[in-house]
């Protein structure tokens, strides 16, 4: 590993807040030099993480802390979406393509799909503590002079 | 999200401008309801070439307003999708329901 660099903050779990998680992400991307397309998919797959805390991490109107981690690593992009929750019951069940836990909402249930579709992997840890929402994805051509 | 609309020739053209995410959904889902209430028109157009961000949550919306207007047996078409928003109607088959127009 050539190069490192991290990240982190920390928000409510507020619907405000979903684009200033998009923006500081992708500014700090920036720094590897991706497309637009890139830097596109991971704005997409932020938001969907983030969503999923504000809309079913905190049921009750107290809402709590989302956690957002962004490290890069060379060429790659790892970013961490972590809420303490109420957890997601069947995290299989959640993954599959059109399923919502809310249908009376008008939710397209495609979160999970759009977040595997734009990154490169996606992995989800939940308990009844919290939910945690790991995604990486490769900059195809990272910026030589950051990475070497 | 800002929304502009207007009737022309039994169309209704509308055009969404700013980021439509699970904050401004319930505000676009509200706006685009009483824009549609209105009975002069029986075909809505539904442009994206001010729309600078979208994720699933739009998707929703969408399928929520074909869900109404199909009731009243009017079509809903896109007009002028960014390649990110394409790409997400593509993966979630939006345009089977909501056909691209040129």
């Amino acid at each position: 590993m050539k190069y490192s660099n991290f990240m982190e903050v920390t928000f409510k779990a507020l619907s405000v807040n979903e684009g200033f998680a998009r923006v500081c992400v992708a500014s700090f991307c920036v720094q590897l030099n991706p497309s637009v397309d890139e830097i596109t998919d991971i704005k997409t797959a932020v938001s969907e993480a983030v969503t999923n805390c504000v809309v079913h991490a905190y049921p009750s109107s107290v809402k709590g802390d989302v956690i957002l981690r962004c490290e890069l690593e060379d060429d790659l992009v790892t970013i961490t979406v972590t809420d303490k929750g109420v957890g997601i019951k069947d995290v299989e069940k959640a993954r599959e393509p059109f399923y919502t836990s809310k249908p009376s909402e008008e939710r397209s249930g495609m979160g999970f799909t759009v977040m595997e579709s734009f990154m490169d992997d996606v992995r989800v840890a939940s308990n009844s503590f919290g939910t945690s929402v790991k995604m990486t994805k490769k900059i195809s051509q990272a910026c030589e002079q950051v990475v070497g | 999200m800002q929304i502009k609309s207007r009737v022309h020739g039994g169309v209704l053209y509308v055009l969404l401008c700013g980021e439509l995410d699970e904050h401004s959904a319930t505000y676009t889902r509200i706006t685009l309801d009483e824009i549609f209430d209105k009975p002069d028109f029986n075909k809505i157009v539904i442009d994206l070439s001010e729309l600078s961000f979208m994720d699933s949550t739009g998707i929703g919306v969408l399928i929520g307003r074909y869900k109404r207007m199909k009731d009243k047996s009017i079509s809903i078409y896109i007009a002028n999708p960014s390649a990110h928003a394409e790409k997400i109607f593509k993966m979630t088959g939006l345009y089977d329901i909501m056909p691209k127009i040129v």
